[in-house]
């Protein structure tokens, strides 16, 4: 595998005049009014990185673009879809997201602190966990699919009005064996290419591998319109992705393994803002 | 040459970093463009064509076409499976002859912009967009 | 019946007699190109908006002729003078013969 990385860095001389598209100095402003802290200084926990980044600072100009404007960021799309199911009564319960929590913009400062720890349930959760409680315990109706449209169209909403707050989830308390089991995971050689996270994120960000150009797989941005499917994707479908990469058995969507990755991945980014819906590549 | 894992693996890097499909014939669209310029000869000022020297992702490709005082733009990707993007009708009230949209490309290959003039005569543009595909991209 | 498909529209509220302004619309639309194959291989066919339009106070703006090469949620930008207030008719054809529409009121001053 270090051969195969060797020549990586190697070749990666002869990427660098491509990846000149990108401009990783460049700032976000969404709608001309919020600001997008896209590079910050790392979290004290993150050893090995002094400077963190957002997804958004590794793509093209165009894709850049693409987030600057609540009409041409496609994600949007499904966020209007989720406002529009925020108004819905379902359920036994005769409820809607409405009744308890009012308008999707008093949802602020719930997106940056996920996943948490939740004392009732004592677990810790992903936001796509908390609405389902919501939606079987408070409203009487079924679950949304974990990772379905209608549950990234409302992480979209929830994560949308939290835009510009810093990310700032809870690594300690009862949450840390969760957290410390993420970072286990996060720094563990996979599958057949024998590849972890950091091989990739912390040890070759901004350099390409094949045709695309390394972030350093931070989750601010989540849910996030991808071009290559021109959909909203969820966390756990990517980390998903990853894995099948490197040619590993991927996890399951919602299995302990998956919410421990997502906790620690979320809080690497400690201090960049929540940007979702972003737009990513 | 002696192939050592390493020259192919840094071949394969390279080729796939420029996205080397084999580059698409251009001769394919050009019964298409004959059946809108009616085989008249084309020109190439005062049209514009913008589009990304490299696209992300083929997926969805940004580009604009302008031609004052163009009474319809068509544009072609000449390797797609089926070359014709779209063509542009200008009305009396549009205040310029341009427009932006998003687009698919299935490979590295030439995006050709084609305006007839009122005079009817015809102008064209044309870039060569590459489309990196391949990557941990997922 | 195509599923979920939405028009969304921005035009200023306002502007001054003979101004340009700038338009944008979108639709949320799959604009299925008829190039995939399902999961037993056989061809998804295709199923895309063919056709836009947009017109103010009965004129057209402009028409597009769209192919299966646009993508997914169709976008397009443009610009149009506005003589004097009135309504932006916004139009999309789908290949399935479901016309959508949206419109945008514009006062002139």
């Amino acid at each position: 595998m270090k051969l195969l990385l060797r020549g990586g860095v190697a070749a990666v001389a002869l990427f660098v005049a491509y990846a000149a598209q990108a401009d990783e100095e460049a700032n976000l402003v969404i709608n001309e009014e919020i600001e997008i802290t896209v590079r910050t200084d790392a979290p004290e926990h993150l050893e090995n990185l002094n400077t963190i980044y957002s997804g958004w600072v590794f793509r093209s100009s165009e894709t850049q673009a693409l987030q600057m404007d609540d009409f041409e960021n496609p994600g949007m799309i499904y966020v209007d879809n989720a406002l529009e199911a925020w108004s819905n009564v379902e359920g036994s319960e005769g409820k809607s997201c409405a009744s308890c929590h009012g308008a999707p913009e008093d949802m602020a400062g719930v997106r940056p602190v996920y996943p948490k720890w939740n004392d009732a349930a004592e677990e810790v959760r992903t936001i796509a966990m908390q609405v389902n409680g919501c939606r079987t315990e408070q409203m009487g109706a079924e679950e949304w699919k974990y990772d379905g449209g209608d549950m990234l169209a409302m992480e979209g909403l929830l994560a949308s009005v939290s835009r510009g707050m810093p990310v700032n989830v809870a690594i300690d308390g009862p949450a840390q064996s969760m957290w410390e089991k993420g970072r286990d995971i996060y720094y563990t050689r996979f599958g057949q290419l024998d590849l972890s996270c950091a091989n990739c994120h912390e040890d070759n960000y901004g350099n390409n591998i094949r045709a695309d150009h390394l972030s350093q797989g931070q989750i601010n941005g989540f849910p996030t319109y991808r071009l290559k499917n021109a959909k909203l994707n969820g966390v756990q479908s990517r980390f998903r992705g990853c894995i099948r990469d490197t040619r590993a058995e991927t996890y399951g969507v919602g299995v302990e393994e998956m919410i421990a990755l997502e906790l620690y991945v979320a809080s690497r980014g400690n201090g960049l803002s929540v940007e979702g819906p972003s737009v990513r590549n | 040459m002696k192939l050592t894992r390493r020259h192919t693996l840094l071949m394969a890097f390279g080729s796939a970093a420029a996205a080397m499909l084999p580059l698409r014939a251009f001769a394919a669209v050009e019964d298409e463009i004959a059946a809108f310029t009616g085989g008249a000869a084309v020109g190439s000022e005062g049209i514009t064509l913008i589009a990304p020297e490299i696209a992300e992702n083929g997926n969805t490709v940004p580009i604009e076409v302008d031609a004052p005082g163009a009474e319809a733009i068509i544009v072609f990707a000449a390797g797609n499976p089926t070359p014709a993007v779209a063509t542009f009708n200008f009305g009396p009230l549009a205040a310029k002859q341009s427009a932006s949209t998003r687009i698919r490309l299935a490979g590295t290959q030439d995006v050709v912009a084609i305006a007839r003039m009122p005079d009817g005569s015809f102008v064209q543009a044309s870039q060569e967009v590459k489309v990196t595909i391949g990557g941990c991209g997922g | 019946m195509a599923e979920n498909v939405t028009p969304r529209v921005r035009v200023p509220r306002d502007a001054t007699a003979g101004e340009e302004i700038t338009i944008k619309t979108l639709i949320s639309h799959t604009m299925e190109s008829g190039q995939r194959k399902d999961g037993d291989g056989n061809v998804i066919p295709r199923s895309i908006i063919n056709r836009f339009t947009c017109t103010f106070n009965g004129e057209t703006v402009i028409d597009v002729t769209l192919e299966p090469a646009i993508s997914t949620n169709p976008y397009f930008e443009f610009q149009a003078i506005v003589p004097e207030s009135g309504t932006f008719e916004f139009t999309w054809y789908d290949d399935d013969g479901d016309v959508y529409t949206d419109s945008k009121d514009i006062a002139v001053s």
